[in-house]
C-alpha cells in the first residue's frame, strides 16, 4: 500500500467518501508540481553553472550564495514580459500548446517510485505508461510550430515528429530489456528486481535508453528543434512570458521526469545503503542530469540526416540485437549465476558498439552516414 | 462516481467526434481526433483496462495522430481547410441512417454480463491469453509480417526511380 493510499484511508475515517476520494489526488498533484517546480529551478542554475565550468568561466554568481537566486530573477523577468500572439497565427491552439507539453511531463511523476511506498500510483502497467504519455508533448510541440504561422517554428514541428517517431523505438526495445529481466512491468517492481543495478547487466541497453532518452526530451547534441543558429530557437519562437515560462519548465521537466526514469529502470532507484530512498534517487538523478550537461557541453549538434541514421541504422539494429540476447540470457540461462551473464553482457556491448562505429565513420570532411 | 464519469466522458467523445467532422480547419479537427483518442483511453481505464489504456494512447495519440498531422501537413492548400463537397446532403443522410441503424442494434442486443470482478492486473491475463496454448501466436506473427510488407510496399511505391 502506497503512502497516498494511506493518506486516503486515514482521510476516509474523519471526512465523506467522496472528498477522501479527491484530496489525496489534489494533494499528490500538488507535491509534484512543487517539487517539479523547485527542482527545475535548482537544476537550471546547476546547469549554468556546470555549463560555466565546462567552458572555463564562471555561469551566474552574483545573486545569493553562488547564484542560487539567478533561476529565480530570470523566471520573474520572463513571467513580468508581455504575453504576444502571432496576429495570423491560431490563437486558441497557440494558448493550448504549452499546456499540452508541460502536462505530460507531469502525469510522467505519476508513476516515479521516489520509495518504496512513496508513489503516486503504483500502476502494473507503469513503464509503458511512462512512455506512452511521453508521447502525447510531441503533439503539443506541433501545435505550438502550427500556431505560430512562422516557417521555422513549422520546420522545428516537422523535425520534433521525425525524430521522436525515431527514437521512440530503440527506447521501448531497450525497456523491453528491462521488463524482460524484472519480470514486471510496474516500476516498482522493477526498482525491487534489481539486487545488482541493470545497469551492470545490461551496458549496451543503458546506452541505447540513455541516448534515445536524450534525444527524446530533445537536449543538445539532438536539439534540432530548437537549434538557434540555423531556426532560431525553433518551435517557441513565437512565444513569450508566461508561455515561455511553461515550455521552458517543461523542457527541464522533461530532463528531470526522464533523469528519474533513467535512475529508476538501470541505476536501482531508491535503492542503496545508509541514506535514506529519496537522496539515494536524488544523488542518482543529479548524476544523470550532470552527464547530460556534460554531452551537451561537448558534442557538437547532429545534422538532420546524420540525426535520422543514428535512430535508424545506428539505434534501432543494436536495439533489437541487444533485446535478443537479454531474451536468450532469460530463457535459457535463469540459474546462472549473475555475474557471469554481467560478463557477457559487457563483451556483447563493446564488440556491437565498435562493429556499429565502423559504420558512422568521419573522415575528409565527409560524413559517411 | 463511475457514472457521473462515464457521462463526461460520453460528452466529451461525442462532442470531439463531431467536432473531427464539423470543423473546417483541417488541423484543429485532426486535434479533436486526438482528444477523441484520450478520452476513449480514460473509458478503457475506467473499464479496468488498464493496459489497453495505455497502449490506445501509445499508438493512437503517440503515433497515428502524429502521422494524420503529418499527413495533413503534406496535403495542397492546407491553409484553405477542408472545401465544401456536393455529396453533403447524401452523405448526412447515409451517415444518420447507419448511426440509426447501429443504436437500434447496440440497444436490441441481449449483450452478456459476468458477474465475476474484473481481472487484475490484466497485462499477463492478455499475453497468456495471446501467446499461451490455444493463443493467436501465427495470427500475431502474420499480422506482423503484413505490417512489414505494406511499409516495403509504401517505400517501394514512392522510392525515386
Amino acid at each position: 500500500m502506497t503512502l497516498l493510499e494511506q493518506f486516503q484511508l486515514w482521510l476516509g475515517g474523519i471526512w465523506p467518501d467522496w472528498a477522501a476520494y479527491i484530496v489525496p489526488g489534489i494533494v499528490g498533484i500538488l507535491v509534484v508540481l512543487g517539487f517539479v517546480v523547485i527542482s527545475v529551478i535548482v537544476f537550471i542554475w546547476y546547469e549554468r553553472r556546470l555549463l560555466g565550468r565546462f567552458q572555463i568561466r564562471l555561469g551566474p554568481n552574483r545573486l545569493g550564495p553562488e547564484g542560487i537566486f539567478q533561476p529565480l530573477a530570470t523566471a520573474l523577468k520572463i513571467l513580468l514580459k508581455e504575453d504576444i500572439v502571432p496576429a495570423m497565427g491560431d490563437k486558441i491552439i497557440h494558448w493550448l500548446a504549452p499546456v499540452i507539453v508541460f502536462v505530460p511531463v507531469l502525469m510522467v511523476f505519476a508513476v516515479v517510485p521516489f520509495g518504496e511506498k512513496a508513489i503516486l500510483a503504483d500502476l502494473n502497467v507503469g513503464i509503458v505508461y511512462v512512455v506512452a504519455i511521453s508521447s502525447v508533448s510531441a503533439v503539443g510541440i506541433y501545435m505550438a510550430g502550427w500556431a505560430s504561422n512562422n516557417k521555422y517554428a513549422l520546420i522545428a514541428a516537422l523535425r520534433t515528429v521525425a525524430q521522436m517517431v525515431s527514437y521512440e523505438l530503440p527506447v521501448v526495445l531497450a525497456i523491453l530489456g528491462v521488463v524482460l529481466m524484472a519480470g514486471s512491468m510496474s516500476m516498482t517492481q522493477i526498482v525491487t528486481a534489481q539486487t545488482l543495478p541493470f545497469i551492470i547487466f545490461q551496458p549496451l541497453g543503458f546506452v541505447i535508453f540513455f541516448l534515445g532518452t536524450v534525444a527524446e526530451m530533445n537536449r543538445s547534441p539532438f536539439d534540432l528543434l530548437e537549434a538557434d543558429s540555423e531556426i532560431v530557437a525553433g518551435y517557441h519562437i513565437e512565444y513569450s512570458g508566461m508561455k515561455f515560462a511553461m515550455f521552458y519548465l517543461g523542457e527541464y521537466g522533461h530532463a528531470l521526469a526522464y533523469a528519474c526514469i533513467i535512475s529508476t529502470l538501470f541505476l536501482g532507484g531508491w535503492q542503496g545503503p545508509f541514506l535514506p530512498p529519496i537522496i539515494w534517487l536524488m544523488i542518482k538523478v543529479v548524476a544523470v542530469f550532470s552527464v547530460i550537461v556534460w554531452m551537451r557541453a561537448t558534442l557538437p549538434r547532429l545534422r538532420v540526416d546524420q540525426l535520422m541514421a543514428f535512430a535508424w541504422k545506428g539505434l534501432l539494429p543494436m536495439a533489437i540485437i541487444n533485446l535478443f540476447i537479454i531474451a536468450a540470457e532469460v530463457l535459457l540461462l535463469p540459474e546462472i549465476t549473475p555475474w557471469i551473464i554481467v560478463a557477457m553482457n559487457f563483451v556483447f556491448a563493446g564488440v556491437l558498439i565498435v562493429l556499429w562505429s565502423k559504420l558512422f565513420t568521419l573522415g575528409g570532411g565527409r560524413v559517411e552516414v | 462516481m463511475f457514472d457521473i464519469v462515464f457521462w463526461i466522458l460520453a460528452l466529451v467523445t461525442v462532442g470531439a467526434a463531431l467536432a473531427v467532422v464539423i470543423l473546417r480547419d483541417v488541423f484543429r479537427a485532426a486535434l479533436s481526433l486526438v482528444l477523441l483518442f484520450l478520452a476513449i483511453a480514460v473509458i478503457y481505464i475506467t473499464l479496468y483496462a488498464d493496459f489497453l489504456a495505455v497502449v490506445q494512447v501509445l499508438i493512437y495519440v503517440g503515433a497515428i495522430s502524429i502521422l494524420i498531422i503529418v499527413s495533413i501537413m503534406l496535403t495542397r492548400e492546407v491553409w484553405h481547410g477542408s472545401p465544401t463537397g456536393k455529396l453533403r446532403i447524401p452523405a448526412i443522410v447515409v451517415s444518420l441512417l447507419l448511426l440509426g441503424t447501429m443504436v437500434f442494434t447496440v440497444i436490441n442486443t441481449n449483450w452478456e454480463t459476468s458477474g465475476e470482478p474484473p481481472l487484475q492486473p490484466t497485462t499477463a491475463a492478455i499475453g497468456t491469453s495471446l501467446f499461451g496454448e490455444g493463443g493467436f501466436i501465427l495470427p500475431v506473427e502474420i499480422t506482423a509480417v503484413l505490417l512489414l510488407a505494406a511499409v516495403l510496399g509504401a517505400i517501394v511505391l514512392i522510392r525515386e526511380k
